[in-house]
């Protein structure tokens, strides 16, 4: 017996959805006024034909791909030592978890150049992004942390490691060909948010003078007047190309996916 | 729970083994925690000592001492009372919106498609959700326009870059993130004691008043702690609708500017501010923390 929807929840359904949509409908339509009287792609011509726009984009998205590649080689034998072996190490991870919400985006981007300055890690363009490539990694660590280790929970690494073990698997075999074929999914859904995160991510790439899609963005918020909406459609459309990805390939996940944001 | 695999801890030859095989899995979390140290702890933990010491690196509350001003103490008032009516707001909505999709029995592709929206609109923060808001109650947006073709001028008394301005930005990815967290605890409760409480002849409103809210405060309170430090820690989107001048209202872009500032620039200012948001932090995210774990108790 299905019971009838109540129409309470109707009414808060409609206001949230209104409050969603509203905002994106509009910069839509604003976007595509860039031509006067007449409804066109032109704001969106101007911005994916600009050499600038090509630059920031691949650099975040250079910077996205090593973001993921540390951050997964750091975490994923972490996750994996501390599910099968060091067990007690868990609340300190946990605690870890959330140091990067309780150190914002700007506390931690203050502090990193405070403490390194005046060192080749400040003085430089290398050096810059090292720390800003670092600190990407700890804004992803949370989700990457917990995505891995749910995923490796699920598949009771435990078992696996023994059962294959006692098969005569060496540590290598183990890790390669019997744990991370099984979560690589896992790794999957912890690199899609990460990726949405440092696309998107502006506060620590203006703050360390990086050519980022975060700062180009604003950069063009001054000089002009319907593009910058044009590419506020553009990366919505990329986070949730994203996400949505990241939806597709967490169905086949048997624990659930974390996909909650920072701002 | 034993802590190494195979049954050799009940061999005595097994000791050096098993200390052996205990000290390759501590080195396979030492790159994670060196990390760690070098990109946050190290850091974090400086600034907070450096807080406390002056140019000549002598103990000091002078750095304290000098958040005491004007800007600064209304840059602090005004950041907390965002973040407080962001996240009450944001969270009462979200709260109602997950109550919607979740108890309200609505067709199930709405509960998936909003789960997934709210997944991707927690994420769409920043400059783009500033612009987004330009265009839509900006002084050219679409709702200021189409409330002026009916009569109805918000500007000059409503401004986007005032605080309500910027609080219905923040309450954008506010929203979305109470829903993400609050479905599932809401899905958590228990069909039996909805049904137990009817046979007892409960109405509805007694049901909300006397089980469900209860079991869901510690929920509902920790996840609105996390709102709040959630707002707190906004920079972009304040940045993108400000302006980001350093005499800024929100502390976050206050922090921003002392790096930018070279000019009359005292360093210890600049950490006395990022301290205090550290302690504000620490506190709403401990909060939530505790809230978290008494949640759990009923909502597995």
């Amino acid at each position: 017996m299905t019971r009838r929807a109540s129409p309470w929840a109707w009414l808060w359904l409609l206001i949230g959805a209104l409050y969603f949509f509203v905002p994106l409908f509009a910069t839509a339509q604003f976007s595509l006024k860039a031509k006067k009287d007449v409804l066109s792609f032109a704001a969106y011509q101007n911005v994916l034909g600009s050499p600038a726009f090509f630059q920031s984009f691949v650099f975040s998205f250079r910077t996205a791909l090593l973001t993921i590649v540390i951050s997964a080689l750091l975490i994923v034998p972490t996750a994996y030592w501390v599910n099968l072996r060091l067990p007690r190490l868990r609340p300190v991870i946990e605690f870890l978890t959330l140091l990067p919400i309780v150190v914002p985006a700007v506390v931690l981007v203050f502090a990193l150049i405070r403490t390194y300055n005046r060192t080749p890690l400040t003085d430089s363009r290398a050096g810059t992004y090292i720390l800003l490539t670092g600190a990407y990694v700890m804004l992803s660590f949370p989700y990457m942390y917990r995505a891995i280790d749910t995923g490796l929970r699920s598949i009771n690494a435990r078992t696996l490691t023994e059962a294959a073990q006692s098969l005569g698997a060496g540590w290598g075999t183990v890790l390669f060909r019997v744990i991370f074929p099984n979560i690589y999914i896992s790794l999957l859904s912890g690199a899609f948010i990460t990726f949405a995160i440092v696309m998107g991510e502006f506060t620590i790439a203006s703050l360390l003078s990086q050519p980022a899609f975060g700062p180009y963005m604003n950069l063009l918020s001054s000089s002009k007047v319907y593009e910058p909406s044009a590419l506020a459609i553009l990366s919505f459309g990329l986070t949730w190309l994203a996400i949505g990805l990241l939806q597709v390939f967490s169905r086949r996940l048997p624990g659930r996916a974390q996909i909650v944001g920072t701002k | 729970m034993a802590q190494t695999i195979g049954a050799e801890t009940d061999l005595p030859t097994a000791t050096p083994r098993t200390a052996f095989r205990l000290s390759w899995a501590w080195l396979g979390v030492v790159p994670f925690f060196a990390f760690v140290i070098a990109f946050l702890f190290y850091p974090a933990l400086s600034i907070v000592v450096q807080t406390f010491l002056d140019q000549g690196r002598n103990p000091t509350l002078q750095n304290i001492r000098d958040l005491n001003q004007p800007f600064i103490i209304s840059s602090y008032l005004y950041t907390i009372e965002l973040s407080a009516v962001t996240a009450l707001i944001g969270g009462a909505l979200g709260f109602l919106l997950a109550y919607a999709i979740t108890l309200g029995h609505l067709p199930v592709w709405i509960r998936s498609s909003i789960l997934t929206f709210s997944g991707v609109a927690s994420n769409f923060a920043g400059i783009p959700l500033a612009f987004a808001f330009i265009a839509t109650v900006g002084v050219q947006g679409l709702i200021t326009q189409s409330l002026k073709s009916i009569g109805i001028s918000i500007y000059p008394r409503f401004s986007l870059y005032s605080f309500w301005g910027l609080a219905i930005t923040y309450i954008y990815f506010q929203i979305p993130l109470m829903v993400l967290i609050m479905a599932p605890a809401l899905d958590a409760l228990k069909q039996e004691w909805r049904e137990a409480a009817e046979n007892l002849g409960a109405t509805s409103a007694q049901y909300w008043r006397h089980i469900a809210l209860p079991i869901l405060l510690p929920a509902l309170l920790g996840t609105t702690a996390l709102l709040f430090g959630n707002a707190f820690g906004a920079q972009a989107t304040a940045f993108a609708l400000t302006g980001g001048g350093a005499q800024s209202s929100v502390v976050t872009i206050l922090i921003g500017a002392q790096l930018n500032s070279d000019a009359l620039s005292n360093p210890g200012l600049g950490n006395a501010l990022a301290f205090g948001m550290i302690v504000i932090m620490t506190i709403t995210i401990g909060l939530y923390s505790v809230m978290r774990r008494m949640a759990e108790r009923w909502l597995q």
